[in-house]
Parts: structure tokens; sequence; C-alpha cells
């Protein structure tokens, strides 16, 4: 049997998805791709019933955001982690600002539920498919997302703030 | 209540369900978070939670900070174990910039990590406790707790939110007062934590309140992203200082105790276990602590003693440097995880290179895993409910960030 590393992982994948991956690179020594946004649960599952890799946990969904970068503006950053092998793979998919929609991930991993709305409550990400697609540590009333990057830190020099009840 | 109204003529099985409000600010949620409970009787039929009461918008503020001033962020976190969140914090830096932190540094780190660890348990399980009317082991163990920051009080100065450490090491080694304190600490605890044990480990109330409390299946647990012991109360060893190790986690032994059902009870004692392994590896790094320095050689992260930057002029330049965050720091991004209070705590962090972060991400264990709550109580009753959250160790400050 082959090793299990980050070089075999690389292999499946671009056996499986060649013309989906479009860039991977290692940095800090975890496998990192970008990837094709449409096939993201195929791409989950498939690595989630792989016999040898069996990449059964979800560590981590997060969003971000390069506003420069046009047509590839919001991102969606997932991270897994084989505990059977040891092995983590970093996957980013980006999409345009004026269509940000990605198919959700919750069906394969419970965990994705809360994270993934996380991520739409900060970045505004629609995951299509969600359960329950509500803003989570955010007010239902808010009407931007703030972890954006053209919402700035709150001006720490403001006056028109009455803050009679923190004794200010 | 709800409002629906009961065709009993064509469905002679209707129920009318109850809605209870448990929190937001209920003493035994131990935190602010709301579960929306509908209820048959006594028994949970669903439960619809809500978070983010105390969300302080950490990630959008350690965008906008250089690396030091995220530290503070990090300690209100999970609070119980702020040490662990303040090093895992500076670990994740140091692997960013390449830094190899000595020998001596890793093993104070590590000291200082296993006694946060044990008094985040401590907490939780003497909560466990509280909720189902055993004060008195709670009001008991709280001195050791008291013992534990009276340490970290002496390392940094600093008791619950401890900003304790720096980029490269620790800001002083262990004076002579630290190592009294946890000398005395490790005579002191195993008395008074058999003592503990004793009240509750094998005692048929709490046994018969616990078991089959809450469960969860591993497989269930694994794909709701469980991690620390309420992943191993399933059956999974899965431990990041073993799988991954940081912090020279490599040279010390200890073992990774397991439960079985998953349940409260296995929850409580895998936690019990976890302290005399906490205890087993603070006695080995004490003994075996290397010879050397505190800190690892980078100046333009470490923050010279103020002795030095009174009277020298290199010093100064370096501390107005690290204060104001003028130093480089590599492009790129990096993931670091460490083996929080209550689970898998991470940090991914993206760099662009300026005083900043681009992007920091906060893997919080127990906004992950709390999700899990409605599935894990329905069927049972509010007392088991809320014993079950107890032992979840569900810190409101991580869970909202």
């Amino acid at each position: 049997m082959a090793d299990i590393n980050n070089g075999y992982l690389l292999q499946q994948l671009q056996g499986k998805f060649e013309a989906d991956i479009i860039s991977a690179d290692e940095p800090y020594g975890m496998l990192t791709i970008e990837f094709n946004k449409n096939k993201i649960v195929e791409l989950l599952s498939y690595l989630y019933n792989h016999n040898q890799l069996q990449m059964q946990f979800l560590t981590d969904v997060c969003g971000i955001h390069y506003p420069d970068n046009a047509g590839k503006e919001l991102g969606v950053i997932y991270h897994l982690h084989s505990l059977q092998n040891n092995l983590r793979l970093r996957i980013k998919c980006f999409m345009p600002n004026n269509a940000p929609e990605i198919d959700t991930v919750s069906s394969v991993f419970a965990s994705a539920n809360w994270q993934e709305r996380e991520t739409f409550d900060f970045y505004g990400i629609h995951f299509t498919g969600h359960p329950d697609l509500r803003r989570i540590l955010n007010v239902d009333e808010m009407d931007y997302f703030p972890l954006r990057k053209e919402y700035p830190l709150e001006d720490q020099t403001r006056t028109d703030k009455d803050d009679t009840y923190f004794g200010r | 209540m709800q409002n629906n109204e009961l065709d009993l003529a064509n469905n002679p099985e209707a129920k009318e369900y109850t809605t209870l409000n448990l929190g937001p600010t209920h003493p035994a949620t131990h935190g602010i978070f709301q579960n929306i409970l509908t209820m048959d009787g006594e028994i949970i039929v669903n439960a619809e939670q809500t978070v983010g009461y105390i969300h302080r918008a950490f990630e959008k503020i350690a965008e906008h900070r250089p690396y030091y001033q995220v530290t503070p962020l990090t300690d209100r976190l999970n609070y119980c174990s702020s040490p662990i969140n303040n090093m895992g914090w500076h670990m994740t830096v140091e692997k960013l910039l390449g830094v190899q932190t000595p020998k001596r540094v890793d093993y104070l780190r590590v000291i200082i990590m296993e006694l946060a660890r044990i008094a985040d348990h401590l907490v939780c399980n003497s909560v466990v406790g509280v909720d189902i009317g055993a004060l008195t082991g709670f009001t008991y163990v709280f001195q050791l707790r008291e013992r534990i920051y009276d340490i970290f009080e002496s390392v940094c100065g600093a008791r619950l939110t401890t900003n304790i450490g720096r980029i490269g090491g620790l800001e002083r080694d262990f004076s002579n007062e630290t190592v009294k304190l946890i000398k005395e600490f490790l005579v002191e605890f195993p008395k008074v934590f058999g003592e503990f044990s004793n009240l509750l480990e094998r005692n048929r109330i709490f046994i018969d309140r616990t078991v089959g409390a809450g469960p969860i299946s591993a497989e269930r647990a694994l794909n709701y992203g469980f991690t620390g012991p309420n992943l191993r109360a399933t059956g999974v060893d899965y431990d990041v200082r073993v799988m991954n190790p940081y912090c020279s986690y490599q040279d010390f032994d200890f073992t990774i105790p397991i439960g079985k059902q998953g349940d409260t009870f296995d929850r409580f004692m895998v936690r019990q276990q976890e302290m005399h392994e906490s205890i087993k590896i603070i006695k080995q790094a004490f003994e075996n602590l290397p010879e050397g320095k505190h800190f690892a050689e980078v100046p333009e992260f470490f923050l010279p003693p103020k002795e030095e930057v009174y009277n020298n002029m290199e010093a100064l330049i370096w501390h107005f440097k690290i204060v104001m965050g003028e130093a480089d720091v590599p492009k790129g991004e990096v993931y670091h995880s460490v083996e929080g209070g209550n689970g898998e705590l991470g940090f991914y962090l993206v760099s662009d290179g300026s005083r900043s972060a681009y992007r920091l991400h906060f893997r919080r264990p127990c906004f992950i895993y709390y999700q899990a709550y409605p599935e894990m109580i329905k069927g049972s009753t509010i007392s088991d409910a809320i014993v079950a959250m107890s032992s979840m160790n569900v810190i409101a400050g991580e869970l909202d960030a």
C-alpha cells in the first residue's frame, strides 16, 4: 500500500478531479487546493468515502474576502482531517461578489451547519440547500456582513453615542 | 405557548406541546445562551438554540491589531483555561515566523498549560456536581483552582485572563516563588482531589443521575465535529497533543483516557482521569526541566526586559517596534491547533505581510459541538438536559467569540 501523505492525496485528487483543481500548494506542510466551487459536495463525499483516505472529520469552515480579486472576491475555506491517517487538507473555493453562492456540505458533515451559518452571517455567502440559513452570532436585523473588508471598525473617538449606562 | 388548535375529532392522538424558555440567563446554563424547549409533559421533544449574546467581534478586531494585541482577545475565548489559548496563539505566530523555541520554553509552557487544563476540568466537573445538588465538592475544589491561579499570578501577574507569555517564549522564567507554589500544589492536589473523587465517582445517586444522560454515539460525535473530552467519552482517542504533538508533548509519557457510551458520566470520568494525566505530565516536565533560556532568539518579537529598555538604545528600539507592530512577518497561511480545555482549539491565520492578520479565524471547539445538543437531549427530561449541558463544558465566551 502506498504511503498516505500529501503526495498520495494530491495524486488521488488529480486522478478524479483533474479539471476542477485550479491550483495546489503546500504552505507549512498542509496540502492546500483551490477547487471548483460547483463540485464541493462531490469532492467532500469522495474524500469521505475513499477507502484509504477516509477524510471524515471536518475541522473548520470559514470565509475570506479579497476585495481586489475581481470575480473571486469571496471564498470559503474548508479544513478536513483524516483521523485514521493524520492527514489534513485545506480546500478553498472562490466566488464572485455579485453571486456568492455555494452548495452546502451539511448533508455530508453535520458540523458544517453552524459553521456555514456563521460564514453566511459574516460574509453573506449563501449556502444552497442549507436546512436553516439564518444569522447566528449577529442580530437578525443587521443589514450588512461585518467581516467583509469594506466595513471598518467603529471609530474609537466617536462622540454621538449615549454611553450613560456604561458610566462614561 | 404554541398556538395550535387541536383537531381531536380527526386525530385523537393529537397533543398540545408546551414551549419553555431555558435561558438566556438561567443559572443552570452557566453562561448566556437560550434554549427554546418544546415539551411533552416533562419530556423534551425539540430544542432550538439561540447563541451570540456575548459576541464581541474578535475576528474583526484581530484584523486591525498587531499580533501581540490579539493575545488578550484569546484570553476571553475559553476563559477557564486562558493560558492554553494564549500559548496556542503564540505558537501559531511562531509557526508562521518559523521560530524554533528552546526546550526549556516548551517545558515551562507545558507545565502552565496542564495547570490550566486542570483548572478547566475542575470547574466543569464540580459544576456537574452542583447541577445535581452536590454543592460541597464545588466549593471544596475551588480552593485548588485558587492555588493554580496563584501560580499564574506569580508567573505573569494576572489570574483569570492571563495574557501569559510572549511570541518566542515566556516573559520571565519561573521564580523561586513559582517553583515553591507548584511543588506545594503537586502535594496538595492529590489529597483534595481524592476526596472530591470519593464524593462523586462511585456515588450511587451521582451515577444514577448521570449514566445515560445526554448520550451521543462515536459516529455522530465525529460527524458533529466533537473534539476533546466530549469526543473521547464516546470512545475515540483523538487528542491533538498525541496526534500532532506541539510544544514537545512527544517527550512526555501519558495516556488518553476514553469512555464508552458518550454520556454525562463518561464525560465526567474522562475529565477526572485527564486531571491525573495532567499531574503526571507536570511532574515529568518539572523533573526533567532542561537548562537554558526562557525565550527564543527573536528580538523582533520577544519584548526585551524593562531594565534594558530604559538603559539600552537597541532594546528601546525593539521595544518600540514591537509595541507599534512594526516587525516584518512573512506572507502565508498557517493552521495550528492545540488541545484546549474542551477540544481542538485551532487558529487559522492568513498573513499578507502587514502588521496585523489579513484574516484570523478561531476554530472554537464548543461552537462546533454545541450544535449537537438538541439531538442529545431529545426524549430526555429537563433535569437530564441540564447535567448534559454542564458536562459538555460549553463556555459562552468561546461559543460567541
